[in-house]
């Protein structure tokens, strides 16, 4: 044991501080110690639901991983409509009204969204449409369209072909 | 197929990448053209979420939906530590003497001695200021920056909202005409 310590002990120490580098870099993204839960599930529900909710300020970021300021205020809101027992629908009807869809990660199937759900299946099946007929044609393609002069030349040509072979050998 | 047609297929197949090349390009140029940050509010066309905010200057007094009642106003969301809003000063200095719209504030997550002393540097351009530090009232009205600044008609509608600082362009090629067309909309509705 002692012997495998020099060779892997550095590389070890650095997987360790790596990992631990990551825990905290999770751990500090947003402080739930601000928050209070009465249990387990409550903190869960909590949880999912601020990383259903995107940050208006960095767009890329939820609610959940956001610094924002204005991330803080809305974590806080939500924190507050959960203590007063609204159910998760009605937290993200509240946001939705004030802010717009555009607060959801996952945009609502409805009319002025359907593009962007069945857009790329659509572009899938055309693509899959023009791949397959032309795999199809190429498969019963034209091999034999040849004219009765075509083919004598063409046996010509195989013919001299295999002459010039037969001189080289 | 006949000789023809098919020749005449193959001249033009070239031409179909080609063709979904450019829509994919205009398609991504229009995305870039975008603003990310423009969040489009879902409040346009429904009545200013209600509010009572005491008044910055005057904290005996309380600004609240009332005040919009009966006039155009532009909302103007607005704080000491937004740099935007100190760039858009200077053009609500100039608009705050205009007859046709009340110039209102929100003052939005603002420390009260900074806010004040902004105003006192810079000069007052509101009729009122709802003095908001806690992004009360900025939560019910969408708020997720500053400045916004939005349109209300005199009926307490909500018609426009404009996010980023009101610059003279801004304000001759957006804000202008839907002034323009409240009160026109008005004249008629008291003909």
């Amino acid at each position: 044991m002692r012997l495998f310590r020099p060779k892997f002990g550095a590389r070890a120490r650095l997987l360790l501080l790596c990992g631990l580098l990551a825990i905290s870099a999770a751990a500090s993204a947003y402080t739930l110690e601000e928050f209070h839960f009465t249990s387990p599930e409550q903190e869960e529900q909590f949880r999912v639901l601020i990383g259903k909710l995107r940050c208006l300020v960095c767009q890329n970021e939820s609610l959940a991983a956001s610094q924002a300021e204005l991330a803080q205020d809305l974590r806080q809101e939500v924190y507050g409509m959960m203590r007063e027992g609204r159910s998760q629908e009605e937290i993200l009807a509240f946001l939705t009204d004030r802010y717009g869809d555009f607060v959801l990660y996952d945009p609502p199937l409805k009319p002025s969204t359907y593009v962007l759900w069945f857009g790329p299946f659509v572009l899938i099946a055309i693509a899959a449409f023009f791949m397959i007929r032309s795999l199809l044609r190429s498969r019963a393609g034209p091999p034999a369209e040849l004219s009765e002069n075509e083919r004598q030349r063409l046996q010509q040509l195989l013919d001299t072909d295999s002459s010039v072979k037969d001189e080289t050998s | 197929m006949t000789d023809n047609n098919q020749k005449k297929s193959s001249t033009f197949r070239f031409l179909v990448p080609l063709i979904i090349f450019a829509a994919l390009a205009g398609l991504l140029l229009y995305g870039l053209g975008q603003d990310p940050r423009e969040v489009p509010s879902p409040l346009i066309g429904k009545a200013a979420p209600e509010f009572e905010l005491p008044d910055l200057l005057d904290p005996s007094r309380t600004v609240s939906n009332a005040d919009l009642d009966g006039q155009i106003s532009l909302v103007n969301v607005w704080a000491s530590w937004c740099s935007a809003c100190r760039a858009e000063h200077g053009t609500l200095m100039e608009l705050a003497r205009s007859n046709d719209f009340q110039l209102i504030g929100l003052n939005w997550k603002d420390e009260k001695t900074d806010a004040l002393t902004v105003m006192r540097m810079t000069g007052n351009p509101y009729t009122l200021i709802g003095y908001d530090p806690d992004n009360s009232a900025g939560i019910d009205w969408g708020v997720y920056g500053a400045p916004e600044t939005f349109v209300v008609d005199r009926n307490g509608i909500i018609r426009h909202k404009h996010i980023g600082a009101i610059d003279p362009v801004v304000w001759e090629e957006t804000l202008a005409p839907i002034i323009e067309d409240l009160k026109r909309e008005q004249a008629a509705t008291e003909s």
